[in-house]
């Protein structure tokens, strides 16, 4: 039987990537980064989709991470677009510029 | 044949529709035609319906038209119901009315509103022949308040001056108090009876109830109450002379010849129901002597020609609840007729005589109009002695059945006989009064004025002349309705009453002539005393029972509105719409549209539902 990480060192990264990622949404101003962090707090639930998997022995995890990849890579696709059309009409990447839709 | 009785409200029905849907848009001749001329066709089917019914000799005649709704077991439909009765309501109704439409159509020749005046006169005929074809109660009670609005509207036909909207909505307010009562009655009857159609319930009523039982006392006198309403007597009489502010023609056809007798045939009808209470059919015969003498002594004091004639219809239909309380059940009816007649004579004639002196009410600025008015003097003096029942005219014979019912009852019949013959006196005064007033002595003004009577006016005048006068020799087809229960008259009275009946009228117009026309007597000396002054300023004012019903009602009823102007229970919904309004300013200031402030948002709601979840 060789060596494995323990199940909980793998959870307690993606659960550190997860909050940096999080961080990283609630701080930034550059939409562009927003949408990193946030591919960083999906492939951190990811993560703890594998670790789950290798620890119980099951293929369900990884098929779940496959599908995460999937969702992240559309995900991606739209968003960049909508950050083009965004700076398009307002010239900036600046998230709070685009505050009218208030009250 | 007689099924075609189903045309008899539909005519007028479709002429209403028609004028109602062209909005006025029609040439006048063509509403005319339309108006008077749907009700000229009604009136030859009722003519054919009639000669048939009677050619048939069946006692009734009953034809379904449609059924209206179906509840369970209450299933009333649109059912006519024709027997002596209502074949005589509608004669009247089709006759008198036809002819009133054709005098209208002169009448109203200058009136921009041509066309909306013959609608809701078609619209009235259609109602009121409803009411008196009606098998049930429900169907009755639909023309009962289709002839309220149809008197509403027409009260209120010059709606432009505000003083005919006040009397309009005082028509129908206080006819309403009665109408209400009788709905009430309705209710009565079919929880009690589990019918409303006329005749079953009748029938109902005589197996089930015991003469004089509570239920039939409630009953008749739930209906009673509509009765009193719609047919202006004590206590609900205020509205009539009110509602002369309509066209003179209204007041002919509505609130004389039919609508307001449209009581007295509902207590005729329901015959059966006050003779199981007979202290109820006492009370009317109560109520219609006590009317009778409040309108003729107010009637004495009147100056405006219409208001004189509107207390002498509130006075004669007080005649004819008093034939109704005796037990003269088809003298009242016989009454009724007549009363349509001469009534319609006088007021269509009084609508001459207004037009002709362009719109003048006045009768002490008329004077020595006779030979100005020649067919108006002729429709008063003729109309007048049939008022007074001067003897072989219609009114004599009619009034005479009444009193000698009166006389014929025992106990307090010879107090009602006196009371009818000294209202008698008092109709032989006023009514000549005002003939004497406006056509003889010296002229008071209008000296110049040409009476305004062409064909389509004259016409009717002289059809209604001929029947006031020999009205009296049609016999009313209707022992076989009232067969049980009507009063056989003793015509054995002694010659010094029947002398007394005849007499007491004239001695009326003597008086009447002793003080308008040879001025033997004086008005302004009976007038100097202040007890004279106050007697006729009490008169005057309708025994002031507006003033009474006015300190009763209308004034706590105001004063209640004022105090609550800003309505206390409206403050309860206010406070929860502010209440709203503030909580959506609360959740408004979360909308900030930070994309952070919403991440955060989220993040920290998952946070809490996370915490609530190992916590519990």
């Amino acid at each position: 039987m060789p060596q494995t990480i323990p199940i909980e060192h793998g959870l307690m990264l993606a659960g550190i990537l997860f909050c940096l990622g999080l961080i990283g949404v609630l701080t930034r101003r550059n939409i562009v980064f927003v949408l990193m962090s946030l591919e960083v707090m999906l492939n951190a639930s990811g993560l703890a989709f594998i670790v789950a998997a290798s620890r119980w022995g099951h293929a369900d995890g990884q098929i779940m991470f496959l599908m995460i990849l999937t969702l992240a890579a559309a995900e991606v696709a739209v968003g960049l677009g909508l950050i083009i059309q965004m700076y398009r009409r307002f010239h900036t990447t600046d998230i709070n510029v685009l505050s009218q839709m208030k009250g | 044949m007689l099924e075609l009785i189903w045309l008899l409200p539909t005519f007028p029905l479709l002429g209403f529709l028609s004028l109602v849907l062209t909005a006025g848009k029609l040439p006048q001749r063509v509403v005319a035609i339309i108006g008077a001329g749907s009700i000229g066709l009604v009136f030859l089917v009722a003519a054919l319906i009639a000669s048939q019914f009677l050619d048939s000799g069946a006692e009734q005649f009953v034809f379904t038209a449609w059924s209206w709704m179906s509840v369970g077991e209450f299933t009333p439909g649109f059912t006519f119901y024709l027997d002596g009765l209502s074949l005589v309501m509608m004669l009247i109704i089709t006759g008198v009315g036809f002819l009133i439409h054709l005098y209208s159509t002169g009448f109203m020749l200058d009136d921009p509103s041509y066309s909306r005046f013959f609608a809701y006169m078609n619209l009235f005929v259609a109602s009121m022949l409803m009411l008196v074809l009606a098998d049930n109660l429900v169907l009755l009670y639909l023309g009962w308040e289709g002839v309220g609005l149809c008197s509403y509207l027409l009260i209120g036909f010059w709606y432009q001056k505000p003083a005919n909207g006040y009397a309009a909505r005082k028509a129908f307010v206080v006819t309403r108090v009665g109408d209400t009562s009788m709905a009430i009655g309705l209710f009565l009857l079919f929880s009690q009876l589990g019918t409303l159609n006329i005749q079953d319930m009748l029938h109902a009523a005589d197996a089930q109830w015991a003469i004089g039982s509570n239920y039939a006392v409630l009953a008749s006198l739930l209906l009673l109450g509509g009765a009193v309403g719609k047919s202006a007597q004590l206590p609900l009489q205020t509205w009539l002379p009110d509602a002369m502010a309509g066209p003179t023609p209204i007041s002919a056809l509505i609130h004389a010849a039919t609508m307001v007798t449209a009581g007295v045939y509902l207590i005729a009808r329901n015959q059966v129901l006050f003779e199981l209470a007979p202290d109820i059919q006492l009370l009317v015969a109560w109520i219609g002597l006590a009317t009778l003498l409040m309108a003729g002594f107010t009637a004495m004091t009147q100056h405006d020609i219409k208001r004189i004639l509107a207390y002498s219809t509130i006075s004669q239909i007080g005649y004819m609840f008093l034939g109704l309380g005796v037990g003269a059940w088809s003298a009242a009816i016989f009454h009724l007729m007549t009363h349509a007649f001469f009534k319609a004579l006088l007021f269509l004639g009084a609508g001459t005589v207004i037009l002709s002196l362009h719109h003048e009410h006045d009768i002490f600025k008329m004077g020595g109009k006779r030979k100005q008015l020649p067919v108006a003097f002729y429709s008063f003096v003729i109309g007048s002695l049939a008022l007074a029942a001067f003897p072989f005219s219609s009114g004599y014979f009619s009034k005479d059945e009444i009193l000698l019912a009166a006389l014929a009852l025992e106990g307090p019949g010879i107090w009602l006989w006196a009371g009818g013959v000294l209202g008698a006196f008092f109709t032989g005064l006023y009514s000549f009064r005002l003939v004497f007033v406006v056509f003889f002595g010296e002229s008071r003004g209008h000296h110049d004025a040409q009476e305004v009577a062409g064909f389509s006016m004259a016409t009717p005048l002289f059809i209604l002349m001929f029947f006031s006068i020999f009205g009296g020799w049609i016999t009313i087809p209707v022992e076989s309705v009232f067969s049980h229960g009507e009063a056989h008259v003793e015509h054995h009275v002694s010659a010094l009453l029947h002398g007394i009946m005849i007499v007491v009228p004239l001695l009326g117009i003597g008086v009447s002539y002793l003080f308008y026309v040879s001025k033997t007597f004086s008005v302004e000396k009976l007038m100097a005393s202040s007890l004279a002054q106050g007697l006729h300023k009490f008169w005057f004012s309708g025994w002031g029972m507006d003033r009474l019903y006015d300190t009763l009602f209308v004034k706590p009823f105001l004063w209640l509105a004022r105090i609550n102007r800003n309505d206390l229970v409206d403050w309860l919904y206010a406070l929860i719409v502010e209440l709203t309004r503030a909580a959506h300013g609360l959740v408004v200031r979360s909308q900030t549209g930070s994309l952070h402030w919403y991440a955060l948002s989220v993040a920290g709601g998952l946070l809490l539902l996370v915490f609530l979840g190992v916590l519990l």
